[in-house]
């Protein structure tokens, strides 16, 4: 495909607000994980929570939309300058031609589980109840729109942890197409109970902060985040980070568990390697999904050894932030864009003996590198696997 | 500020699901006015693909979105396994949802790990790769009410980017109570199209689609109108009924106000 530019970009994490605490808990290896105590929740689990989204609500003018996954998107649109770029996007393309396209997995979904908890004896829910700017998975993206007054082509892409990877391959996809100029890509994924107790009943959330490709490592850590990335044609003098390809593919295997081999994971990064015209060997950093349960690591482990052989130094950075789910596959966009531009290696975060099974070269420490091309995987319950390429325009 | 662009495909197959209309073949006659709309459930046909415990187990959001999917498929004569499937919903499978949030408000807040997994908005999607082992890309979208209308744009891209026939698959079903009276979708319809991005033998018609401002075409019927506003899968409706005039025509679709779709058919 031909490149796209990320004119901008920004997350909002466990590990905080912009782009700056995150470079710096990328940079030295430690993040923002605690014990579960949600909303009363208390599980033998560890969580990255964001900080201050109880008692900010959206302002009065978008009331209908006020709920923890958009209060966690407003942060990230607040953050680093994000709003202002798209403003100026906007200026320069028109409500029209700038398209929104967001993932998240569970929308405002934790609005609905209180509501649940509030019904008359009737069964009703309780008349405050608002569905489609809070429950439904449309929610993120109407706000968003709302937000900056937008008139373009909009939709929520919602294929669990492959989600706000997704949104890049559709927005270049429209883009190309000529559809729009100008598009907001990002996701953003907040705490649930659905979440928190859907993965303890798989018995897939670690009793520790999560360890990825680690030999003894024993399942998620959930977090949540916001990360936004403003996508345009680059120009003839464009510096920064591009996107350079996007692969995608279906495993047709299981609904909870990935191809044994992979086979998916390295469909989706053959495709994405092919999309943007690279060998294997032009890439200098894999940003891994390494979710760190047992089955996710070794598949994968397996699919880029068999493409990448074993000399692509490579990470898991959950170990920071833990997995944000819909959210990640933008937030670990962004950790590439980071690693691009400030020419830095993150190491894998909590992870303390890589694991012998899966001989990659497993970065336990960030060190400083040229970083020229990065790849990004997300792969998601249903099967569905995308790879992201990024690279310097310089 | 560059011009509204328009993006082209031909229709080779179509799967259609929706009360009172039980598949294509007989919604042509109903939908051209040639026989009469009689109201009645819509029937889901249990996923024949799927091993024998998922085939049981198959929530109403999976049973119509494989069945108008391998309807369109098996209509264009096409190869399930070939074709990107872009699945479009306005809701994930309500039922499931209604139980999920009863017992995360109870005393015992443990979920079952079935329960959990199928309370993805990919769920379908992903039950589409198990059931015909396609794996090629496939999406899973949400634009609330303007859930076809998405699906339809970014299969159309998909088509012109990859070169290959897409499928799209556009699907709702209802929640029951208490969410109901939130979101009172009576029942669930389907809409699937194989959309091929140049003629082929099996081409049905060369769809046009730009996007604009125009109000969404209202269908003269007024059960049918009914229907084409009670379930978002079915504001695709007027696409379909005009395919079954026989002659060139443009309706428009609702999507995102103030975005509508306006989309020119030309018979094949």
């Amino acid at each position: 495909m031909l490149p796209l530019h990320l004119a901008h970009y920004t997350q909002v994490s466990c590990v905080g607000d912009g782009l700056a605490p995150f470079r710096d808990a990328l940079q030295r290896g430690s993040g923002s994980l605690a014990p579960c105590r949600f909303h009363g929740t208390e599980l033998p689990t560890w969580i990255g929570a964001v900080a201050g989204l109880d008692d900010s609500p959206l302002p009065a003018a978008f009331a209908a939309y006020d709920c923890r996954n958009n209060r966690l998107a407003r942060r990230g649109l607040a953050a680093d300058g994000f709003d202002a770029a798209v403003r100026a996007a906007i200026g320069r393309h028109g409500p029209r031609r700038v398209g929104v396209i967001l993932g998240t997995s569970t929308s405002g979904i934790l609005e609905t589980e209180t509501a649940f908890r509030q019904r008359g004896a009737d069964g009703a829910l309780p008349a405050a109840f608002r569905y489609a700017g809070a429950h439904n998975t449309y929610s993120l993206a109407a706000f968003v729109r709302a937000w900056f007054s937008l008139e373009g082509p909009a939709a929520v892409v919602s294929t669990a942890c492959s989600s706000s990877a997704k949104v890049f391959a559709a927005a270049a996809r429209m883009i190309h197409a000529g559809l729009i100029d100008a598009c907001v890509v990002g996701g953003a994924d907040s705490l649930c109970l659905t979440t928190l107790h859907g993965f303890a009943s798989l018995e897939l959330t670690a009793p520790e902060p999560c360890r990825p490709y680690d030999a003894g490592r024993q399942g998620i850590s959930i977090g949540e985040a916001a990360a936004f990335a403003l996508l345009e044609r680059p120009a003839a003098t464009t510096s920064g980070v591009l996107l350079l390809g996007c692969g995608e593919s279906s495993d047709a295997y299981h609904m909870s568990s990935p191809h044994p081999d992979g086979l998916g994971a390295r469909l989706a990064m053959e495709a994405a390697l092919a999309d943007a015209g690279l060998a294997a060997d032009a890439i200098d950093y894999i940003n891994l999904h390494g979710t760190a349960t047992v089955n996710n690591d070794a598949a994968e482990g397996c699919a880029v050894g068999t493409l990448f052989g074993h000399g692509v130094p490579c990470s898991s950075t959950k170990g920071l932030t833990g997995h944000t789910l819909g959210a990640a596959g933008a937030l670990e966009a962004v950790a590439c864009a980071l690693a691009i531009a400030d020419g830095f290696l993150p190491g894998s975060a909590n992870t303390r003996h890589p694991d012998p099974a899966l001989p990659l070269d497993y970065l336990l420490a960030s060190r400083s590198a040229t970083v020229r091309r990065a790849m990004s995987n997300s792969f998601g319950f249903g099967g569905s696997n995308c790879s992201l390429v990024f690279g310097s325009a310089a | 500020m560059s011009p509204p662009t328009t993006l082209t495909a031909w229709i080779d197959g179509i799967g259609l699901i929706a009360p009172g209309l039980p598949d294509w073949a007989t919604a042509i006659d109903v939908l051209a006015g040639r026989a009469p709309f009689a109201s009645a459930p819509s029937v889901l046909p249990a996923p024949a693909l799927l091993p024998a415990a998922e085939r049981r187990r198959a929530s109403r959001v999976v049973r119509v979105a494989l069945a108008t999917g391998l309807a369109a498929v098996d209509h264009a004569g096409a190869d399930a396994r070939r074709l990107p499937a872009i699945l479009a919903a306005s809701t994930a499978d309500g039922h499931n949802c209604v139980a999920l949030c009863e017992t995360l408000a109870s005393d015992d807040p443990r979920v079952s790990p079935t329960r959990f997994h199928n309370s993805l908005h990919n769920t379908p999607a992903g039950y589409w790769g198990i059931a015909t082992g396609a794996m090629a890309a496939s999406q899973s979208l949400c634009a609330y009410d303007g859930s076809f209308s998405a699906g339809l744009l970014e299969a159309l891209v998909e088509a012109a980017s990859t070169g290959q026939a897409t499928l799209l698959i556009a699907y709702d079903a209802e929640y029951p109570a208490p969410l109901f009276a939130a979101r009172p979708i009576p029942d669930a319809a389907g809409i699937a199209l194989v959309l091929s991005p140049a003629p082929t033998p099996a081409s049905r018609a060369r769809i046009s689609v730009t996007p604009g401002d125009a109000a969404a075409t209202v269908l003269a019927d007024p059960a049918l109108e009914q229907l084409r506003g009670a379930i978002p899968a079915l504001r695709g409706l007027p696409l379909l009924h005009a395919l079954t005039t026989g002659h060139a025509g443009r309706v428009q679709l609702e999507y995102l106000a103030p975005l509508s779709l306006a989309v020119d058919v030309a018979p094949c």
